[in-house]
């Protein structure tokens, strides 16, 4: 077939760029300038899917953003995209497409069936049918839904295409490019203010492209062009095309999608993005996205060939394509008789309109009549037929009551239907702003009214101004005054042009069009949301079963919950409801638009946060050389810390029990550079850590450190670690890995705000210093064949502190020890971390040094009970449940969390406190999260003591070992408690102390 | 996504800043002598305003500062911040939260 619909010399296609392409495998041509939409109806192809629920064979509705129907799946394999509107898909050369939702074909759908069995899908069907056992929804029904339902596939394979997120910060942002755009762009961009002018379509002109209207004594478009080209001359002004402004929020940002290279098809180079998400910030916005065709709900308005009146004009004059040859056009207002004479004038060979209307008196009803198009006034479409594209309508003489048809019906055959039930104006973005809507009584649809707090202002048909003179000078007026005041120009309005507006005459509002039969009865179906397959007659349903509110309406009918938002359906709905109800339309109310306004490609929003760049990484000055020596590296926080240094074929176990052991046999080497370090100076540093931790810091020496917690106002454990005084107004405090970013937090939140007085200053060091920990009996071997200090206990005993050079780098060493052995931190300034880590790994070959990661850590911890916060503690967890009564100070007045100890919760008896757990088979390891019950049931639930929060094999212990929170656990220890684990294994375990290894503590001194 | 004004770098997005709830709640002292209701509104109660609220900010990814800023929770604009230990800079008695102070005020609101 080639382009049988094709009008001669018509549109705006460029014939000079033939295109071809593939619609359900079967090769067709278009032109450059093209949409897919136009393309295939050039092509005589109408039917391109099925619908979402019944699997009715649907075609091309409208012509722009708000198409319900014509979703396709476009492109292929890993570029394959679903639910691209046939309408805004811009044809290349190649390009391949296919419908969605049929199985096997689009002609032949075997869920089609669905359509027979209507009545058993009325509104409410899921909530209905899959409700009872509950326990099948997951495993039964939600396979059923999702097999059946849905429209296009998504891509399974890695998206190949760049994205781009570019943040812009404008004092004017003017969306939508028609005459009123234009106009406030021109208004605007003559200040000199910062302007952004969006479109969405691949060219600007809005309705003008369709139109032959006439500014200034010429062609529209010819002032289009003029205006364009004196905006692309203003230096601060940005024209961006095939983009839609997609979501308004506070403060007036905006987020929009440029599709920059979609209309070219798949790129081998992916230095241009394909889409690009811009972020914008204007001082102003002037909204001027135009209206949207509302349409006809009538008896089976949904077989292809049946289109927006707007949309066929559309195709015939932009796109130079008349789709059928004999048109009916179905209407209750005047715009549509420009389709109608358009249509007339292309050729085709049968033009009949069909009015609601019994003496419409606008002129062009009388240039219609002039043209020779049959006018039958007072009528309605009643019927449709056509299996796969629309072959005939049959129509009627309406009643006054707008519910009955009062003659006997007449079958007109048609090959195309274009309807219209007036026009909705695009308010979405303005609603989303927190604008407030109106009801036009008098145009009968929603119009912007109050501005809410960001202050858009409105202007053209996206105000409810559809004359063209109204929209260039609302234009004109909201440009100035927008860019007056975002503090550019005096305001002044330039002139409007003169142009060509027709009066029209008044509407005849017929909300649901009566079929042969009532509404309900029979198969006809008169759907008012096509892409979610919902029809009048549900409306009437949810409002009989008490759905009535506008918002439960949504929710129990899914109207206007679709990929388009109901753009074509909600207002319809709306008053359908607010007929059933009696009511006025404001009545009835409007359901909330959300962004976006059309569907947003991941891709676009993630921009080029992926990969790399998706997530930090940090990594220790020491980086290197754990790569080289193989470990496998655990994700801790943003950190990449060895987790394990497996030798050979090792597996981790094996590593990990090798690892364990070596370091209390000799001597072991972990990379402690992650850990959270914090500089505090100031005259009243000991006074504010006297606030901030449980024990007391005024009296701790110089040189000596001190393990502390911190507890926030519940009095619950949310950090700890060791503090070391370094002078009398200066300590260098560690905290967890993962806690350091909140504790600094908290230290600047209470000195900033409660005592700001305090003389403290905080400063993060952790990725200053690099810090290896050597810890075993051979530490104190090794370290001193590398350091001039003085390792004697006597002088440099526990919890102390030294300055001086370890392997020639200047060195903080503290005598701490998170292994119960003894034990060195080397801290050295980072850019010396690797130097001094291979310093020690080649000093430690002759004392059997082992390299050891994370797991091991944890492992040597437990065998002491030494808690790790967030893993043994889980934010309701006080000192004293942790055993831990000895760090809470008595001599100080007041802490932070202190008086809370009070509260009878806290202060109570038998409270979940920390144990440890010995299991009845030494060799069984528990997993943690498991819970400690007393009396074991078939199954759940069984009441719950507690659980495991620390487990392992601790091959020094030559046992598992466990730690846990367990209730009154303190007062039970002895008692012996069942752990019922998913397999059906019921596992004894005794309660023990936490210390499991070294109970005396005599290897912390070697 | 809205707009924070810190007082010492001014108004900057929303994404610099964390929220550190209701303003002017001081650390009660003596907290063995009040009673466990006056500690736990001192932990627990907060307002739950609809209108003008003042609240902490801290511009986390800038200057690290801690302020107070009054703000319209039906609106989410912001009147204007100010530092600790100021007082808080009180809109009109009808202020509706529809309007910038430096729409109603141009002179005060920078």
């Amino acid at each position: 077939m080639s382009q049988t619909y094709r009008l001669n010399g018509k549109g705006r296609i460029d014939r000079s760029q033939p295109l071809t392409f593939t619609y359900d495998g079967k090769a067709y041509t278009g032109y450059r300038g093209d949409t897919l939409a136009s393309a295939l109806l050039a092509n005589g192809v109408k039917l391109v899917g099925r619908s979402f629920k019944y699997h009715r064979p649907r075609g091309i509705m409208t012509a722009g953003s708000e198409e319900p129907n014509a979703l396709v799946q476009l492109g292929e394999g890993n570029r394959t995209e679903p639910n691209t509107r046939a309408t805004m898909v811009e044809l290349f050369d190649g390009l391949s497409a296919s419908s969605q939702n049929c199985w096997p074909s689009v002609k032949f759908d075997l869920q089609s069936i669905n359509q027979k069995f209507a009545k058993l899908f009325p509104a409410g069907f899921y909530y209905k049918t899959f409700m009872f056992p509950a326990s099948w929804w997951e495993p039964v029904y939600e396979k059923i839904i999702r097999n059946a339902a849905g429209l296009g596939k998504s891509p399974m394979e890695r998206d190949p295409d760049s994205y781009a997120q570019k943040f812009a910060h404008c004092d004017v942002l003017i969306v939508g490019g028609g005459p009123a755009g234009l106009a406030a762009a021109l208004a605007a961009g003559r200040t000199g203010a910062r302007v952004i002018l969006a479109d969405e379509q691949n060219e600007l002109g809005g309705s003008l492209l369709s139109d032959d209207a006439q500014i200034d004594g010429k062609l529209a478009l010819e002032w289009v062009a003029e205006s364009l080209a004196e905006l692309e001359a203003l230096e601060d002004v940005t024209v961006l095309r095939r983009t839609t402004v997609s979501g308004y929020y506070d403060y007036n940002y905006l987020t929009a999608l440029e599709r920059v290279t979609d209309h070219l098809g798949p790129q081998d180079d992916d230095s241009t993005p394909r889409q690009r998400f811009w972020k914008i910030r204007a001082k102003r916005v002037v909204l001027a996205q135009g209206a949207i065709e509302r349409p006809l709900v009538f008896a089976d308005n949904d077989r292809p060939g049946i289109m927006l009146a707007s949309a066929l004009r559309t195709y015939i004059n932009r796109f130079g394509v008349l789709p059928g040859r004999e048109i009916v056009v179905f209407t209750n207002n005047d715009t549509a008789y420009k389709t109608a004479l358009d249509a007339k004038a292309a050729g085709a060979r049968d033009v009949t309109v069909v009015d609601l209307r019994d003496d419409p008196k606008g002129a062009l009803v009388k240039a219609a009549e002039d043209a020779g198009i049959r006018v039958f006034k007072g009528y309605a479409v009643v019927a449709t037929t056509g299996k796969h594209a629309v072959n005939a309508c049959e129509i009627a003489k309406l009643g006054d009551d707008n519910r009955t048809i009062v003659s006997d019906t007449t079958a007109l055959p048609c090959d195309i239907m274009a309807h219209s039930n007036g026009w909705n104006p695009t308010v979405h973005l303005w609603s989303q702003a927190r604008g407030k809507l109106n009801w036009d009584e008098a145009q009968q649809c929603f119009v912007p009214g109050f501005a809410g707090p960001w202050k858009p202002v409105s202007a053209g048909s996206g105000n409810g101004a559809f004359a063209l003179k109204d929209c260039l000078s609302q234009g004109y007026a909201t440009g100035a005054a927008a860019a007056k005041a975002a503090g550019f120009g005096s305001g002044d309005v330039p002139a409007t042009p003169a142009t060509d507006d027709i009066e029209y005459g008044a509407m005849r509002m017929v909300w649901t069009v009566p079929g042969k039969k009532p509404l309900g009865h029979g198969k006809a179906k008169h759907f008012h949301d096509h892409q979610n397959d919902v029809v009048a007659s549900d409306i009437h349903l949810a409002a009989r079963e008490g759905y009535i509110s506008v918002e439960h309406l949504k929710r129990y009918t899914t109207t206007g919950m679709g990929t388009d938002q109901g753009k074509t359906s909600n207002v319809n709905a709306l008053a359908i409801m607010a007929e059933i109800r009696n009511a006025a339309i404001p009545e009835v109310g409007t359901t909330t638009f959300r962004p976006p306004y059309t569907p947003v490609t991941f891709g676009a929003i993630t921009g080029q946060n992926r990969n790399e760049l998706f997530l930090q990484k940090r990594t220790t000055p020491m980086h290197k050389a754990h790569l080289d020596a193989g470990a496998v590296f655990e994700d801790v926080g943003d950190w990449k810390r060895p987790w394990y240094f497996p030798k050979g074929k090792e597996t981790m176990d094996e590593a990990v029990m090798r690892e364990c052991r070596q370091v209390r046999e000799s001597v072991g080497m972990l990379d402690a550079s992650t850990l959270g370090k914090i500089d505090i100076q100031g005259k009243d540093s000991a006074e504010f850590l006297n606030w901030i931790y449980t024990n007391k810091w005024d009296n701790l020496k110089p040189g000596r450190a001190r393990y502390g917690l911190m507890l926030n106002e519940h009095g619950m454990v949310f950090d700890d670690g060791v503090t070391t005084r370094l002078a009398d107004d200066h300590f260098h405090m560690t905290t967890t890995t993962g806690g350091a970013a909140r504790v600094l937090g908290w230290l600047e939140e209470w000195s900033q705000t409660e005592w700001p007085k305090m003389d403290v200053y905080f400063t993060s060091v952790t990725e200053q210093w690099a810090v290896c920990t050597i810890t075993g009996p051979k530490s104190r071997a090794l370290l001193s064949e590398l350091t001039s200090l003085d390792l004697d206990p006597e002088t440099f005993p526990f919890m102390a502190m030294q300055e001086g050079t370890v392997a020639g780098a200047p060195a903080r060493v503290y005598r701490i020890s998170f292994t119960g052995d003894l034990a060195y931190e080397i801290n050295v300034p980072a850019r010396y971390g690797l130097h001094v880590w291979n310093a020690l790994r080649e000093a430690g070959r002759k004392h059997d040094l082992c390299l050891y990661g994370t797991e091991t850590m944890h492992v040597l911890r437990a065998e002491k009970g030494f808690i790790i916060v967030g893993q043994d503690t889980d934010g309701t967890v006080t000192p004293m449940d942790l055993g831990m009564n000895w760090i809470v100070s008595k001599k100080k007045d007041d802490f932070l969390g202190r008086r809370s100890f009070a509260r009878s919760d806290t202060a109570r008896e038998g409270r979940k406190q920390l144990v440890g757990l010995l299991t009845q088979d030494p060799n069984f390891v528990l997993p943690e999260g498991a819970h400690v019950v007393e009396d074991v049931k078939p199954k759940p639930p069984m009441k719950t003591l507690g659980h495991v929060t620390s487990s392992y094999y601790s091959p020094n212990v030559g046992r598992s070992i466990a730690l846990a929170l367990v209730a009154n656990g303190h007062n039970r220890k002895g008692d012996t408690l069942s752990v019922p684990l998913m397999s059906g294994r019921v596992e004894k375990v005794t309660i023990t102390d936490t210390v499991f290894f070294d109970k005396e503590g005599t290897r912390t001194n070697g | 996504m809205f707009l924070v004004k810190c007082p010492w770098c001014g108004w900057r997005e929303q994404t610099e800043f964390s929220y550190g709830g209701e303003a002017h709640i001081a650390r009660p002292t003596g907290t063995d002598e009040i009673s466990d209701q006056e500690w736990g509104d001192y932990i627990y109660s907060r307002k739950n305003t609809k209108g003008v609220h003042a609240e902490r900010w801290v511009h986390t990814q800038g200057c690290g500062r801690w302020f107070n800023a009054v703000r319209h929770t039906v609106t989410d604009v912001m009147w204007d911040s100010y530092k600790m230990g100021e007082d808080a800079p009180n809109p009109p008695k009808d202020w509706d939260g529809l309007s910038s102070r430096d729409e109603l005020e141009p002179s005060e609101g920078k």
